[in-house]
């Protein structure tokens, strides 16, 4: 099975609280570059559907990652060569002159090129939060889409059975290949991905893999190729301006409470919640 | 001026209570709007939302609408949308809404903005807030295209309320089926069965972290059942099998904005305040007087939580008479 996985760098998420806003414009300096870890899962569950779990060495298969943005997003694309993907592409864009519309039909004349199997992607990137280059791509190709994915299972690399996380619980869909699959959370759990070449009784290690030093040497001679954005969207107006930014008001600074009937009273008496 | 297009959410043969806070959205846009409800057994629950000052409430029932399978469900929308010469589309910023919302917005060739929190009509502009960086931001944005395709939060847009009146309900087609839909096929949901209300309405919710460990609900359906509030659970609790993951609040989870949020035994990230600090009140017990939950708790008890969550049962039992 061929995989084409899209993956996106952001501001560090684990420390989103410290952006700024200057002048109604987002700040993000300071902040280290990190993969969206929605992205570092699809990477990880497309190597467990491209390998055999307990020989992961010998590929099963391919995977591309491909990213849109600066020259300075390679680091990103390295990093996932390092961890097993085989492939990487670079679209040339500055992160502004993007929006997830933009990406998803440079993405449709990616794909009608390498005509991957399957698209995994991260549900949403942790930094718009937009939440929509799965379900864009998925229909600009016609093919159907399973987002929110929290586990996959293979049936001989034809279909996909997905278990989607939605509000009410667990929705299981299968997808006929070539399909559009957006991973969560849980789809990098011990037993959420069933490969076709991975024995059934493997279990993988919670959490997606790192790379050994060997592995980071060998990824700078993987092959690594750059694409001008222009080449797959003739046209690159934005569908989405954001023309400001400011910080959510601070919330009153609360107060700590000694005793549980203190908290009680508190409660009752001067939130009036109770 | 703007002609919206309400899309309503169904369960269980419902109108979902968050389709309102979309009725909110069109209310503040200032423009005309009319109501779509999709769905097998659209025509039964068309009727709750009549009263709300919608110019039309269309329905499309059809047998084939059942199970929330988005390629079932864009094709028709996208149609009703055209056909009624509307040029917003609103959907609720569920689970559903978020996979549906850009598949219509593809086919319209509509830019399309999620989690709208508010929305203001600055000329012939519409002009959206919404929030980014896990909630650390708010951004104000415009959709550049003649068509526009939203969702939004039902925790940041209060209900609306029925204004009374009766709109005409009128039955829209059913669109062909595309490619993408004989490709997709609906093969169960698990769901687990509670009583509890759903945690988008609940007045009340006591959510439980990785400290609860195997008495997540021994400790915390006692708090719960008597506050009549909904449980939710930190990503962490989710993983590890104390709570199942429908539970889970945050940033991948739900959005919730209670009148009262207890966060017993969560550390306080950013990715689960993400999910609630838009809370009227917020609780938070943690026997670490340093975790960030603190930062944004209105009332912080620094206890263990296996004495404090029983004595606080105990005490507002006392407290309610
Ligand atoms: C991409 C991504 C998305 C995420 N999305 C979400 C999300 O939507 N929702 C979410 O919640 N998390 C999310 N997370 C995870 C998040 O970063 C935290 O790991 C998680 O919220 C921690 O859960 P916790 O607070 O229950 O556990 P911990 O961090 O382990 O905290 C447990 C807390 O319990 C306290 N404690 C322990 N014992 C007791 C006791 N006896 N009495 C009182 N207090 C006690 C400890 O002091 C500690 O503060 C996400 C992470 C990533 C990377
Ligand atoms: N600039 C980008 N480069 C590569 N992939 C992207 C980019 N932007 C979005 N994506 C992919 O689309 C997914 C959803 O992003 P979004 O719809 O922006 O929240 C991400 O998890 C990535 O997999």
């Amino acid at each position: 099975m061929k995989i084409l996985v899209p993956l996106k760098r952001v501001a560090d998420p684990d420390n989103a609280n410290k952006v700024k806003v200057n002048g109604g414009k987002l700040e993000t300096t300071g902040l280290e570059w990190k993969p969206n870890p929605f992205d570092e899962y699809a990477v990880e569950t497309a190597l467990r559907l491209t390998e055999n779990g307990t020989n992961p060495k010998a590929r099963q298969g391919e995977v591309v990652v491909v990213t849109f943005g600066p020259k300075d997003t390679e680091t990103t694309l390295r990093a996932a060569l390092a961890t097993g993907a085989d492939r990487a592409i670079r679209v040339d864009a500055a992160d502004d002159a993007l929006d997830g519309d933009l990406v998803a039909r440079a993405l449709k004349a990616l794909v009608e090129k390498e005509k991957p199997d399957l698209v995994l992607l991260g549900k949403q990137a942790v930094d718009g939060d937009s939440n929509q280059v799965g379900q864009l791509l998925a229909e600009y190709l016609g093919w159907p889409q399973a987002t929110f994915a929290g586990s996959i299972q293979s049936e001989d690399d034809k279909s996909l059975v997905v278990g989607r996380e939605v509000d009410g619980g667990t929705l299981k869909v299968r997808v006929t290949l070539p399909a559009v699959v957006s991973v969560d959370l849980r789809i990098v759990a011990p037993n959420s991905v069933r490969g076709k070449h991975t024995p059934p009784t493997h279990a993988y290690a919670d959490g997606v893999r790192f790379a050994a030093l060997m592995a980071i040497m060998a990824a700078k001679k993987k092959p690594l190729a750059e694409v001008k954005l222009a080449d797959l969207a003739s046209d690159t107006a934005l569908k989405i301006k954001y023309t400001g930014f400011e910080l959510p008001p601070a919330r009153k600074a609360g107060i700590k409470v000694k005793a549980v009937s203190e908290l009680v009273d508190k409660l009752k008496n001067e939130a009036k919640v109770v | 001026m703007s002609k919206i297009l309400v899309v309503a959410e169904l369960q269980d043969g419902k109108v979902r209570k968050a389709t309102h806070s979309a009725i909110t959205f069109a209310r503040q846009a200032g423009a005309p709007f009319s109501i779509l409800a999709i769905g097998a057994g659209a025509q039964g629950a068309a009727a709750s939302v009549t009263g709300f000052g919608a110019e039309k409430v269309l329905v499309c029932d059809d047998a084939s609408l059942v199970g929330p399978i988005c390629e079932r469900f864009a094709p028709t929308i996208a149609q009703a949308a055209k056909a009624g010469g509307f040029d917003v589309v609103v959907v609720t910023a569920s689970s559903f809404g978020k996979d549906v919302a850009p598949r219509v917005a593809a086919k319209l060739g509509a830019g399309y903005a999620p989690d709208i929190s508010g929305v203001k009509a600055e000329g012939d502009k519409l002009v959206f807030r919404r929030p980014v960086f896990a909630g650390n931001a708010y951004a104000t944005c415009e959709i550049t295209t003649a068509l526009k395709v939203v969702s939004v939060r039902q925790s940041e847009l209060a209900a609306a309320e029925p204004s009374g009146g009766a709109s005409p309900v009128e039955s829209v087609a059913l669109a062909a089926k595309d490619a993408a839909e004989g490709r997709i096929e609906f093969v169960g949901l698990e769901a687990a069965k509670s009583e509890r209300p759903d945690l988008g309405e609940a007045r009340v919710i006591v959510a439980g972290g990785r400290a609860l460990k195997e008495q997540f609900a021994g400790v915390l359906d006692p708090l719960a059942n008597l506050l009549g509030a909904a449980v939710g659970a930190s990503r962490a609790a989710c993983d590890a099998g104390y709570a199942p993951a429908e539970l889970q609040v945050g940033q991948t989870g739900r959005v919730v904005a209670p009148q009262l949020y207890f966060a017993i035994g969560i550390s306080g990230a950013i990715q689960h305040l993400a999910g609630m600090k838009g809370s009227k009140t917020i609780v938070a017990v943690n026997k670490d007087a340093d975790a960030p939950i603190f930062q944004v708790a209105d009332y912080g008890l620094v206890a263990d939580l296996f004495q404090a969550v029983p004595e606080l049962v105990t005490e507002l039992k006392k407290a309610q008479g």
